[in-house]
């Protein structure tokens, strides 16, 4: 056990866990911020998805002991014009199903956005093919980002 | 009265599904690639190639030798000839899908290496990583070469990076995203020998005129 | 009979109380079979509850939550209950919110079931009048309340969008304040409902839109994994390698180590580690050195079992159905075509895996968790705690997703949740959590099964059809047996091969029932995902072998079955079928099945790539009876799709001397956004009884696929996942 300070979501937590404990479950079970979910432990799933310094992540294959300095940002911490679009784009197609892997599908369409305001089709599959539906959700999602980027327009 | 039977028993659809596995390789049986084993082939010493007295025949020798690292999987998931890399001993496509891009880190907005990979192998996760971990740009691909077109290329400065024979050396004894080669995390077969041997068949192999295996 | 007003207090308003409230709460008969033993009583199973009070709580803000009796993991429920009670309430949408009812199987029981539990596709088809009945009986006691409070006639009062008006006193009001006169009210016992042509929600485009939406876009659902109650310990169990065995002997000195890790007990399961987190007890899992005894598990592969399946399959089965003579017409010649098709055990892998959380306070106890089978689960839980029912609580809340694996009719889950409360307890709260490859590995598959398929065309036309299928019963043994075994038979086994849509003078179908130790379970759509597959794929061969267009062909052999053609008509005008002709090297297949009273058709349009089918478009006709919500009905079948292509292209659970190999996404493939094909679906209008949508998606995508190939010049796979390597 260590002892270590993460930044997250612009707060200063202090948690005392394994230095190898996956980002994932410090969020999670030290933390308390339950959005950021668990769905394979081997970053195939994606639902584990948090920014570290603003960029994806997913929090099951990064250990607490790399983090160091870096800002964490989880779905609930989510800010700015991208995300907002993408969170009304998700409610007003009626994305989520289970709704389990959603957060995760959330933060990456942001990011996405924030990198590429205006994703065509090939660019969606690139950026959010890591993210598993189980439910296969993929056909609104796909619709949600086209509509997102088409808000941030204006 | 007409009997056709079908069915992959049968001789008639066993030979089109013989056709179809020759078309597509994604129809092979899950039991036609067994997983190959995790323990690490040897490297012969440089030593051992000082009996061949014809200079050229022993860099293509010695090439020949340090190729069984550069045609591991380890090397050559990460050498794709197209924009996708392969991963596991069986060098399956990349799940999730992942591209090159422009910095060879992935495509711009969407999946970079670094979502998953980070500085160090997390075994927990079954997840590799490395501090430069990267694709290999395209003019490096080596998936689909034979080891004579991968040997051209590997001493061409117009093709890998505009390094000397020197730097050349020096990047594959040195080098740390290579190093990873031999110590790639739990459940990938390491590259064979060790890259001190690796780097010792190179600078053998260059000293000898780097003679380039036919073909 | 009340309705519940929520105040303040009532946030918080107990689930005891609810229970408490409701008449006929008398859980007295306790029906044991096969060890497992839950409340019911004849009576009480038939009876149809309809009291608001137990169905609504209606808040002095105007809100009304419908409290919903089955689970909501994505099918929809919470928006289709709501829908159902705010149509005849005259709700406004925006008033109307939802959440799981506690369980309680007189007031909310499954109607198709007789016990709370959600399945079969069947949450609106046996509430469509129950919870309209709900919405008219609260919209009658708020009207005589307004009438009582106004001093005005009730025949009056009108009531619109959730205001209740009388008009030519110009007085009106909201729910909330009429709410607790209106508890004063009798139930009315049999409330008018509303003719359709003046329903102003339900069938309506754009009228309703998800309850649930928000919470699940911006992480604050929660779910089972995210339940911290103080003092909760996260519980792992080491269970066997192989279906059957059983712990001989485990040293636990290194994982009682781990910090965090409070202790590690020995269950019947297996052995449990109690920690701190999830992480402290996977690490000191992984720590344990347990020695398995093995002498009772299941010792054999897949490629034995696909061996002995295939030797069975030789001679004829227990019979199902027989019409004609079958070996009489194969004798009389023609051409005789025969295929085999094999379905691989399959994973249900919900984004969520398995879990649940028991606090066993000693007297009492409280579960919580994503309970598809309240009713068993409940009573399970109390046996083994050695409470009586009535002091344990079960409230379901959402679960990210289930594709039926979480309607246990083993009740497992329930049963390791209160053993590895008991093994340590009472006092703490326990959340019992299997990872990932617990879940892939931990059995409750889609059956194993195989087909043998012998047709005759002669002359143009199918005139014998012989199906003997080799599979593993779910029911066997479960407390539903009885409900769905015929003569010792299992019908989820043959649902769909016994009744086929097509006219055939001929026809056979066999089966050999077949005991293997591997724990199986429904998975979306149950037996209709090998059924529909084999007699869709092989009606496709013999219509090509008699020389018929695929939609055509089957539209002659349809006359008696009207919603089948209907279907297969719709989706064929909507995809402009002109034949499964190739361009440009993309073909079309198609195919129909019906499964739970719901009737869907599907077009599929593919081209080969360089690693396996590419399909690029699905064309969807469904017909569900009335359409209750339109858009809910389409995610259904575009989600139903995506699944059952990832499933069979990918997806398989092999079984290396009994042990299950793929233990995670990375060998158990999942369909991703970038093989997502683009889908257009059609609702054919109807107004039979409302059906479900759940699972019905999910059947003919397969068959249509292996059409389209057929086309192609390659063999429709006989062998399913198509792509089987492609898994690490």
């Amino acid at each position: 056990m260590a002892a270590f300070t993460l930044k997250i979501n612009g707060r200063e937590h202090q948690v005392d866990v394994d230095p190898g404990t996956p980002l994932l479950w410090a969020i999670r079970d030290n933390v308390g911020l339950t959005g950021t979910k668990y769905g394979c432990g081997v970053a195939q799933c994606g639902a584990c998805t948090v920014y570290l310094d603003g960029q994806t992540v997913r929090s099951c294959s990064l250990p607490v002991s790399a983090v160091g300095k870096s800002e964490v940002t989880t779905i609930e911490g989510l800010t700015g014009k991208e995300a907002v679009a993408v969170q009304k784009a998700w409610v007003a197609h009626d994305v989520p199903q289970c709704g389990y892997c959603q957060s995760g599908q959330v933060m990456s369409a942001a990011a996405l956005l924030g990198l590429n305001p205006k994703p065509t089709d090939q660019d969606i599959d690139l950026a959010m093919n890591g993210n598993i539906c189980r439910c296969a959700t993929y056909v609104r999602i796909r619709a949600a980002i086209h509509s997102a980027a088409k808000t941030l327009e204006g | 009265m007409s009997l056709v039977r079908t069915g992959t028993m049968a001789l008639l659809a066993g030979s089109l599904v013989a056709i179809a596995i020759a078309t597509y390789p994604g129809l092979r049986r899950a039991d036609a690639a067994p997983e190959a084993s995790r323990v690490a082939g040897s490297l012969k010493p440089v030593a051992d190639f000082g009996g061949i007295k014809d200079k050229n025949e022993r860099a293509v020798a010695l090439f020949e030798e340090a190729g069984k690292v550069l045609q591991s999987p380890r090397c050559m998931n990460c050498h794709p000839a197209g924009d996708r890399p392969t991963q596991t001993d069986r060098m399956i496509p990349h799940q999730p899908l992942v591209v090159r891009g422009e910095a060879g880190m992935g495509a711009p907005g969407g999946l970079a290496c670094t979502t998953c990979h980070h500085e160090a192998n997390f075994d927990a996760a079954r997840v590799p990583g490395n501090p430069k971990w990267q694709l290999a740009p395209i003019e490096m691909a080596w998936q689909g070469r034979s080891l004579g077109q991968i040997c051209s290329q590997i001493k061409d400065p117009k093709l890998n990076g505009g390094k000397t024979m020197a730097q050349l050396v020096h990047h594959m004894a040195e080098d740390e995203l290579v190093g990873w080669g031999w110590t790639p995390g739990a459940g990938r077969t390491p590259a064979p020998g060790s890259q001190k041997q690796f780097g010792e068949l190179i600078k053998a192999w260059a000293d000898a005129g780097a003679a380039c295996p036919k073909g | 009979m009340n309705l519940h007003v929520k105040s303040e207090a009532a946030a918080t308003l107990s689930r005891r109380s609810l229970l408490k409230a409701g008449a006929g709460f008398v859980l007295a008969t306790y029906v044991a079979r096969n060890g497992i033993a839950y409340a019911q009583d004849a009576a009480a199973a038939k009876s149809v509850n309809i009291a608001p009070n137990t169905f609504l709580v209606i808040g002095q803000d105007d809100t009304v939550t419908v409290l919903c009796k089955h689970i909501e993991f994505g099918q929809g429920p919470f928006t289709g209950m709501a829908t159902l009670v705010a149509e005849e309430l005259d709700a406004d949408w925006a008033q109307m919110r939802a959440d799981h009812a506690p369980s309680n199987p007189v007031l909310y029981k499954n109607l198709a079931f007789g016990v709370q539990g959600t399945g079969g596709s069947s949450a609106i088809a046996n509430s469509y009048e129950q919870m309209r009945k709900v919405g008219a009986a609260a919209r009658a006691m708020l009207v005589a309340a307004a009438a009582d409070e106004w001093k005005v006639p009730a025949e009056e009062i009108t009531v619109e969008k959730g205001i209740i008006r009388h008009t030519s006193s110009g007085k009106q009001s909201g729910f909330g304040a009429l709410a607790a006169k209106a508890m004063q009210q009798p139930v009315p016992a049999n409330p008018p409902l509303k003719d359709p042509s003046a329903f102003r929600l339900i069938g309506k485009d754009g009228a309703v839109t998800r309850l649930d939406s928000v919470a699940k876009s911006n992480g604050s659902a929660e779910y089972t994994l995210d339940i911290k109650d103080p003092g909760t310990l996260t519980v792992l169990v080491a269970r066997s390698p192989r279906f059957g065995g059983k712990v001989a002997s485990f040293d636990a000195a290194a994982a009682k180590a781990v910090p965090g890790v409070i202790d590690v007990r020995e269950v019947p399961n297996g052995v449990a580690v109690y920690a701190e987190g999830f992480w402290p007890a996977k690490t000191a899992r992984d720590l344990l050195k347990i020695s398995w005894d093995d002498s009772k598990a299941e010792m054999r592969g897949t490629a034995q079992l696909l061996e002995e399946f295939r030797a069975r399959a030789k001679k004829q089965g227990a019979l199902v159905k027989q019409e004609g003579d079958v070996d009489a017409e194969i004798a009389k010649g023609g051409r005789l075509i025969e295929t085999e098709f094999v379905f691989p055990y399959l994973a249900h892998a919900p984004m969520e895996p398995i879990n649940a959380f028991l606090h066993w306070k000693g007297d009492t106890a409280s579960a919580r968790y994503g309970s598809q089978f309240p009713t068993p689960d409940h009573a399970v839980i109390a046996q083994v705690l050695g409470l009586d029912i009535a002091k344990v609580d079960l409230k379901t809340i959402l679960a990210g997703g289930s594709f039926g694996r979480r309607a246990q009719q083993s009740t497992h889950v329930a049963l390791e949740l209160a053993q590895v409360a008991k093994a340590i307890g009472p006092g703490r709260p326990v959340k019992l959590v299997w990872t990932r490859e617990d879940d892939m590995r931990g059995g409750y598959y889609r059956p194993f099964s195989l087909h043998r398929m012998r047709g005759v065309v002669r002359d143009g036309k199918i005139v014998a059809w012989s199906d003997t299928i080799v599979g593993q019963s779910i029911m066997k043994g479960s407390a539903f047996e009885a409900m769905t075994m015929k003569n010792g038979l299992d019908s989820t086994a043959y649902e769909g091969s016994n009744e086929i849509p097509y006219q055939v003078p001929n026809f056979r179908c066999d089966l050999h029932q077949v005991d293997v130790g591997v724990p199986v379970l429904w998975w979306r759509s149950v037996g209709h995902t090998h059924t529909g597959y084999a007699v869709e794929a092989f009606v496709d061969q013999l219509l090509e072998a008699a020389g018929q267009d695929p939609v055509e062909g089957r539209l002659a052999m349809m006359a008696d079955k009207p919603r089948h053609a209907g279907v297969l008509k719709a989706v064929a005008k909507l995809a402009d079928w002109k034949g499964a002709k190739v361009e440009a090297g993309r073909a079309r297949g198609v195919a129909v099945v019906e499964s739970f009273n719901t009737f869907v058709a599907q077009v599929v349009e593919l081209s080969m790539g360089a690693e396996g089918p590419v399909v690029h478009k699905v064309w969807c006709a469904v017909d569900c009876g009335v359409a209750v919500n339109p858009d809910i009905i389409r995610a259904q079948m575009e989600g139903g799709i995506g699944f059952a292509l990832g499933h069979i292209l990918y997806a398989q659970q092999p079984l290396d001397e009994g042990r299950p190999v793929a233990g995670n996404f990375d060998s158990y493939r999942s369909l991703r956004i970038n093989e997502m094909p683009e889908v257009e679906v059609v609702i054919v209008p109807s107004t039979e009884k409302p059906s479900g949508v759940g699972e019905p998606g999910v059947p003919p995508l397969g068959p249509a696929v292996a059409n389209a190939m057929a086309k192609l010049g390659l063999p429709r796979p006989t062998q399913l996942p198509i792509r089987p390597g492609d898994s690490a």
